[in-house]
């Protein structure tokens, strides 16, 4: 659907159900360069399974209007400003990469109106390579070309997408390529290369948080996610297998089953 | 930069020989089987309602019904759409089904197509008298006449059709000239690329939004398996204007699901499987996806035998006194050498046709003689093959429109298979010699 947010307007998919604001909502926030798409495996099911669900293009990303934020801060803002925008006190929030740090960020800034956080693939700080961000910046295609082959493991380059005929590394490529590489990927890279204050808002979050994170992730390591994890008091860890950064096309049926629980637990629809 | 710093940023994803071998496929998730497992089943088991709920309405993925789809038949999928650099793709039951799927797929009834009129006999039936009784009605344009392709869009026009390099004349589409046309136009197009195979060329980067593939030809190899299949590029925006309603609009089928908002880059793939397989259902069987599969694992190197034989025997064919003409992009005077240079650059393909002389009763000669190569219709296999269209494939075509295809009487089309090229070579001067025997009686 799409509405606005600050006079411009957003696109976000609404998980192939009407938006319905009588239910409780999960806001999920993509990674750097990437669309709503992503999240195509995850959303839908709770879009039927009694949640409001907004899987957002970030402005300048996807069908959204507006330029690219600049800023992790900003982009937390902005979530922020969505959850009013659409007339919500408090939303759930799911982010995968670059989502993680924005999530993170917005419920240390706006701690009551976030009731859970998933952060797939998520890490305190996610420092880039000078080379990939370089690429990125000078609107080169070969950044999108790295940032595919980084961001699957071994089992993902061949391929086995859990929806018949797709073609993981291509469909990822594609969608980063949708938009102006360097307006979109490029400034997203500078924004997490720019963000220092992960470690910090981890230390206040006091919501049930879960990180999901992938054994064969070389971008946003296991063992980064877990420093993260562990300076989030009470925080859940699930480790997917034989997995790299894009677990959420990768394993999505694991990744489904995990967040499920998760959320179906701690954000459970409430019964009349 | 050092040498050390640039390889650093070499992506490191799988190349074409690679992924001919090897995507789409996890062993792992299949019993540490090395080769693909044939699923010779119909259905598959639901963990619970609630999984069969969320099949039924795309939450998540796997598979119902092998209608829809089958494990075996998703790799040969995943590695056409890999080895094509695209984003998707649906295997069907032949060629045609691939093409009739596709079409029903973008089209309504009172849309148009613009279509290149140098095409297979079956698919210019398929465009001149089918779709026109679904209310699908077509232009056809030369294949060298690209202007043509552009004055020939209509508002109701739905996309742009051609082989790229045109059956059985050999005429090449400007692709990346008659893409831009597309594109101004706000729609997609289609290639046909069974000639080609992703090896010699990938329509994707020069345009091509769609691809279209027998697979029962070169990609196969064998001549053992009908199989057909679509691939979608993912860069053509379904919603950059209100040509496509069922792209972009709520379809009732799927509770209001728009296809293109959902599912951005695979869009048309999810499209032609959940509304096509469902409602036409041209599936392949698994049997057929594994034979497929097992051709594609030497696509590369059978593509260089038949190109390089090919070469010979445009030499061959060239100097030989029953030759009236041979045509064949390698040779250069053919008018789209410099065009196949660009589009074909690791090799023209293995078609080649030619005019003998002694027009259509030296023709029947010549093929009659000849025991190496297979009188047969089809082209593409490993083996050589030979035919006489006006006489076969394209029969169904009264003279005009034989003319319009780019056909004469006396053409020979060959494919020319990878067997030792001294052997394909003996073979044919049999059958030039007795195609000259009638004349040479004649004249006495």
């Amino acid at each position: 659907m799409k509405f606005k947010v600050n006079g411009v307007e957003v696109f976000a998919s609404t998980g192939g159900r009407p938006f319905d604001k009588k239910k409780p909502l999960i806001i999920f926030v993509h990674g750097s360069g990437l669309t709503h798409m992503t999240w195509v495996l995850q959303t839908r099911y709770f879009a039927f399974h009694g949640y409001s669900v907004l899987a957002l293009d970030m402005p300048g990303h996807g069908l959204s209007g507006g330029e690219s934020l600049k800023t992790i801060e900003d982009m937390a803002d902005w979530i922020s400003d969505v959850i009013d925008a659409v007339g919500y006190k408090e939303a759930s929030l799911v982010g995968h990469s670059q989502g993680c740090l924005v999530i993170l960020e917005c419920a240390f800034r706006f701690p009551k109106k976030i009731k859970t956080l998933s952060l797939m693939g998520g890490a305190g700080a996610i420092p880039m390579n000078p080379e990939l961000l370089s690429l990125a910046e000078n609107d080169d295609p070969k950044a999108v070309d790295l940032m595919m082959d980084w961001a699957h493991g071994p089992a993902g380059h061949f391929g086995g997408h859990p929806v018949p005929g797709l073609y993981h590394i291509n469909t990822g490529g594609m969608l980063a390529k949708s938009r102006t590489i360097k307006n979109t990927l490029g400034i997203d890279f500078r924004a997490c290369d720019n963000y220092k204050n992960g470690f910090k808002a981890a230390k206040e979050i006091k919501i049930p948080t879960l990180s999901i994170l992938a054994n064969g992730d070389k971008m946003c390591p296991v063992k980064e996610g877990k420093k993260l994890a562990d300076l989030i008091d009470g925080s859940k860890i699930e480790i997917i297998d034989n997995c790299g950064h894009m677990m959420l096309l990768e394993e999505a049926d694991k990744v489904l089953n995990v967040l499920k629980k998760f959320i179906l637990t701690y954000f459970p629809i409430k019964k009349n | 930069m050092t040498d050390k710093k640039k390889k650093s940023t070499d992506p490191k994803t799988y190349k074409f020989d690679t992924l001919s071998l090897h995507a789409g496929y996890q062993p792992h998730k299949n019993a540490g089987s090395r080769q693909v497992p044939i699923y010779q089943t119909t259905s598959y088991l639901f963990d619970d309602v609630d999984h069969a709920a969320a099949l039924f309405n795309l939450e998540r993925g796997g598979h119902i019904y092998s209608r829809i789809s089958n494990p075996t038949v998703a790799v040969l999928e995943e590695r056409v759409a890999a080895l094509e650099g695209g984003t998707a793709a649906l295997a069907t039951s032949s060629g045609m089904s691939a093409i009739f799927l596709t079409i029903m797929t973008l089209c309504e009834a009172g849309d148009h197509l613009v279509v290149s009129s140098q095409l297979y006999g079956g698919t210019v039936n398929l465009f001149r008298l089918t779709l026109p009784k679904f209310g699908v009605k077509c232009t056809f344009v030369k294949p060298r006449d690209t202007e043509g392709f552009k004055k020939a869009i209509q508002k109701n026009t739905k996309g742009i059709f051609g082989e790229l390099v045109g059956n059985p004349g050999n005429e090449i589409m400007n692709m990346p000239e008659i893409a831009k046309i597309a594109h101004d136009a706000g729609v997609p197009l289609i290639i046909d690329a069974t000639y080609q195979t992703p090896y010699l060329c990938k329509p994707i980067d020069h345009g091509a939004d769609i691809v279209v593939h027998s697979l029962t030809k070169w990609m196969a190899g064998h001549g053992s398996s009908m199989a057909g299949i679509l691939v979608e590029g993912g860069k053509f925006d379904w919603m950059q204007n209100d040509k496509f309603p069922t792209m972009t609009k709520p379809y009732e089928g799927y509770h209001g699901l728009s296809f293109a908002e959902e599912f951005g880059p695979t869009a048309f793939t999810m499209k032609a499987r959940a509304e096509g397989m469902r409602d036409f259902g041209p599936c392949l069987s698994p049997q057929n996806a594994w034979n497929v599969l097992q051709g594609i694992e030497t696509l590369s190197v059978r593509m260089q035998k038949h190109c390089s034989n090919a070469e010979k025997m445009v030499e061959y064919l060239l100097s030989h006194e029953s030759v009236a003409w041979v045509s064949h992009p390698s040779v250069p005077d053919h008018p789209d050498h410099d065009l196949a240079k660009k589009l074909l650059p690791h090799g023209k393909g293995s078609m080649i046709a030619f005019g003998i002389k002694g027009g259509k009763e030296a023709g029947e000669a010549f093929i009659n003689n000849v025991k190496l190569a297979s009188h047969l219709a089809n082209v593409g296999d490993t083996r050589t093959l030979v035919i006489h269209p006006a006489s076969s494939t394209h029969s169904q075509m009264d003279e005009a429109t034989l003319k319009f295809a780019g056909l004469s009487q006396d053409m020979i089309r060959l494919s020319v298979g990878i067997e030792d090229f001294d052997d394909i070579r003996n073979d044919f001067e049999t059958g030039f010699r007795a195609a000259r025997r009638p004349r040479l009686v004649s004249n006495q």
